[in-house]
């Protein structure tokens, strides 16, 4: 029997669809029994959307004040306290997984495996590195927990239609006073989340402004698509930095990735690579982005993506 | 605040298109450019502000890694550090030894603060800080795109998948940076010549006495099972008849 702990993503009210990933994961590891664990002010929502999730055993809900914001440095404790019971503690590759789960990792002695992409055996994995430039095969040794984080866009979410027992989680582990949550700014957008969005449209820095961008959010409209950007286009701040996809940003799959004005340079195109179908668009025929891209089109972003957008009237 | 320690590691060069070596035992490094880990270069243009301000005394700049990491060195001290240690040891190790020899240094020179990349563009790892800081039994702040000191404490902007977060906390501190922290300066021809003089030490890594570390095996690399080059289209209507086809509109 494999205990697995997975460590739940949720914004307050709802679990993250990156959670449902990493049950996909976790379930591909032998004799997975799978616990996932709940941190938040009010878990009930929460927790009973993790106990509908197949492949779950167990779901334990800790309801605290002190789990406003996700503080690594006040869930960790907590976590390490529970590891006993565990041989594998799991987490999103997400920025919320990322904080965390390398501080559970320090303080229980043992180094992290950052961004599973396939589980290969008990503690036998693959992960990217170099930006997905190279992949590598890595063994973590017996006789210690596994701590790793789960590269969401790798799996598939498993199904809802379980009814995994709820247990409430008391915590013994002390809060520290010294990291204090104030606020959270979140884009207000009316637009599919470009994490789970099935389309995706993205610009790159060939927009040349953030007035232009406009052509981006209009096509992606008119297809209920997410939005995403480059690197290049987050640096000169044509669009906040939620919306890079790459190394440094974002990594998704959905069904359809639109990428206009994107060169496509390694760094963005380990972001993108398990999308179902990549368009792009560009001027430069010579673009990397044409050697990855399932249907290309060269032509200048300012003609094409209107004439686009009109066309799916 | 005496006293800021920046980590810089040693990378291939963020425009070098990194290849796994033939018989998989490793990517190519041999004969590349090497460079500052550019999440490291903004960690240490922040520490240069903030000393510059008024608000720090000294920058300390550290690598763990073999000698060759004295160039980086010498670059951080050419931005503007003050001096430089060198970790010394082969092959840069696991991210939880780096984090406590990162600490054996913490605690010989007693930072307020430390700033450290994200993550480095090699191993893509994203771990050392927050193991560091979990070892220190100090606050973490990862991800920062804004750092704003009031005091013995700093509040700190993050950027996380929705948005942006604030949180506070207290010195010292370990904090990541991330891209939109700063843009790092160009270095100046003179800067280079002053580095040559800045005091720049050397500490065996067998020095430390560090606890064995568990070291997760790399048993094999291989490239990236690559897409295939697709179809082009002309125009629009090509386009959009493509799409169809795949039954994507």
């Amino acid at each position: 029997m494999a205990r697995i702990l997975l460590i739940a993503e949720h914004n307050g009210t709802s679990l993250s669809p990156s959670t449902a990933k990493c049950v996909a994961c976790a379930a591909e590891i032998a004799g997975a029994e799978i616990d996932v664990a709940v941190f938040a002010e009010n878990a009930g929502d929460v927790a009973a959307e993790a106990a509908s999730l197949e492949s779950v055993s167990r779901v334990l809900s800790n309801d605290s004040a002190a789990n406003r914001g996700a503080l690594a440095a006040v869930l960790a404790p907590h976590i390490v306290a529970m590891a006993d019971s565990y041989d594998y503690i799991f987490g999103p590759s997400t920025t919320f997984g990322k904080d965390l789960m390398p501080r559970v990792a320090a303080l229980l002695g043992v180094n992290q495996v950052s961004d599973i992409m396939s589980v290969e055996g008990e503690r036998t994995f693959k992960r990217p590195i170099y930006a997905g430039s190279a992949v590598v095969t890595v063994e973590v040794p017996a006789g210690v927990p596994v701590v790793a984080t789960i590269r969401t866009a790798s799996f598939r979410a498993v199904s809802a239609g379980n009814s995994a027992p709820v247990e409430t989680l008391e915590v013994s582990a002390d809060v520290p006073e010294h990291t204090r949550y104030i606020a959270s700014e979140t884009g207000k957008s009316d637009r599919p989340d470009l994490q789970s969005a099935s389309r995706v449209v993205a610009g790159g820095r060939a927009l040349g402004s953030e007035e232009s961008f406009d052509l981006i959010y209009r096509l992606a409209d008119k297809l209920e698509a997410g939005v995403g950007a480059s690197r290049a286009a987050v640096d000169a701040g044509y669009v906040p930095n939620e919306m890079q996809v790459g190394q440094t940003g974002r990594i998704i799959a959905p069904d359809l990735y639109i990428a206009i004005g994107i060169s496509g340079a390694i760094q963005h195109l380990t972001g993108i690579k398990d999308a179902g179908t990549i368009v792009a668009i560009n001027k430069d025929e010579e673009a990397p982005i044409f050697e990855v891209a399932d249907i290309g089109l060269v032509g200048d972003l300012f003609n094409v993506v209107p004439e686009l957008t009109e066309a799916l009237d | 605040m005496e006293k800021i320690l920046v980590g810089l590691k040693r990378v291939v060069d963020y425009n070098v298109r990194v290849r796994v070596k033939g018989d998989g035992s490793g990517v190519e490094t041999e004969g590349v450019k090497m460079s500052i880990n550019p999440f490291d270069e903004i960690a240490l243009e922040e520490a240069l502000r903030i000393k510059e301000r008024g608000e720090a005394n000294e920058v300390v700049v550290v690598s763990i890694g073999s000698g060759d990491a004295q160039q980086q060195l010498r670059t951080g001290l050419a931005m503007g550090a003050d001096r430089a240690i060198l970790v010394e040891t082969g092959d840069v190790p696991d991210p939880l030894s780096c984090a406590r020899a990162l600490l054996e240094i913490v605690n010989r020179e007693n930072p307020e603060l430390v700033i450290l990349g994200k993550q480095a563009i090699d191993n893509d790892n994203a771990q050392t800080g927050q193991m560091l800081a979990a070892l220190w039994g100090r606050p973490q702040a990862t991800f920062a795109s804004k750092l704003e000191f009031s005091g013995s404490t700093v509040r700190v902007t993050r950027e996380v998948d929705a948005g942006l977060d604030v949180i506070e906390v207290d010195l010292p501190a370990v904090i990541t940076a991330d891209l939109r922290l700063n843009e790092p300066r160009y270095v100046k021809l003179p800067d280079i010549m002053k580095a040559k003089k800045k005091p720049l030490d050397q500490v065996p890594l067998a020095e430390l006495s560090l606890p064995e570390s568990p070291a997760i095996a790399e048993t094999s690399f291989e490239s990236p099972a690559a897409r295939e080059r697709g179809i082009m289209v002309d125009d629009v209507a090509g386009l959009v008849g493509a799409l169809k086809d795949k039954g994507l509109l």
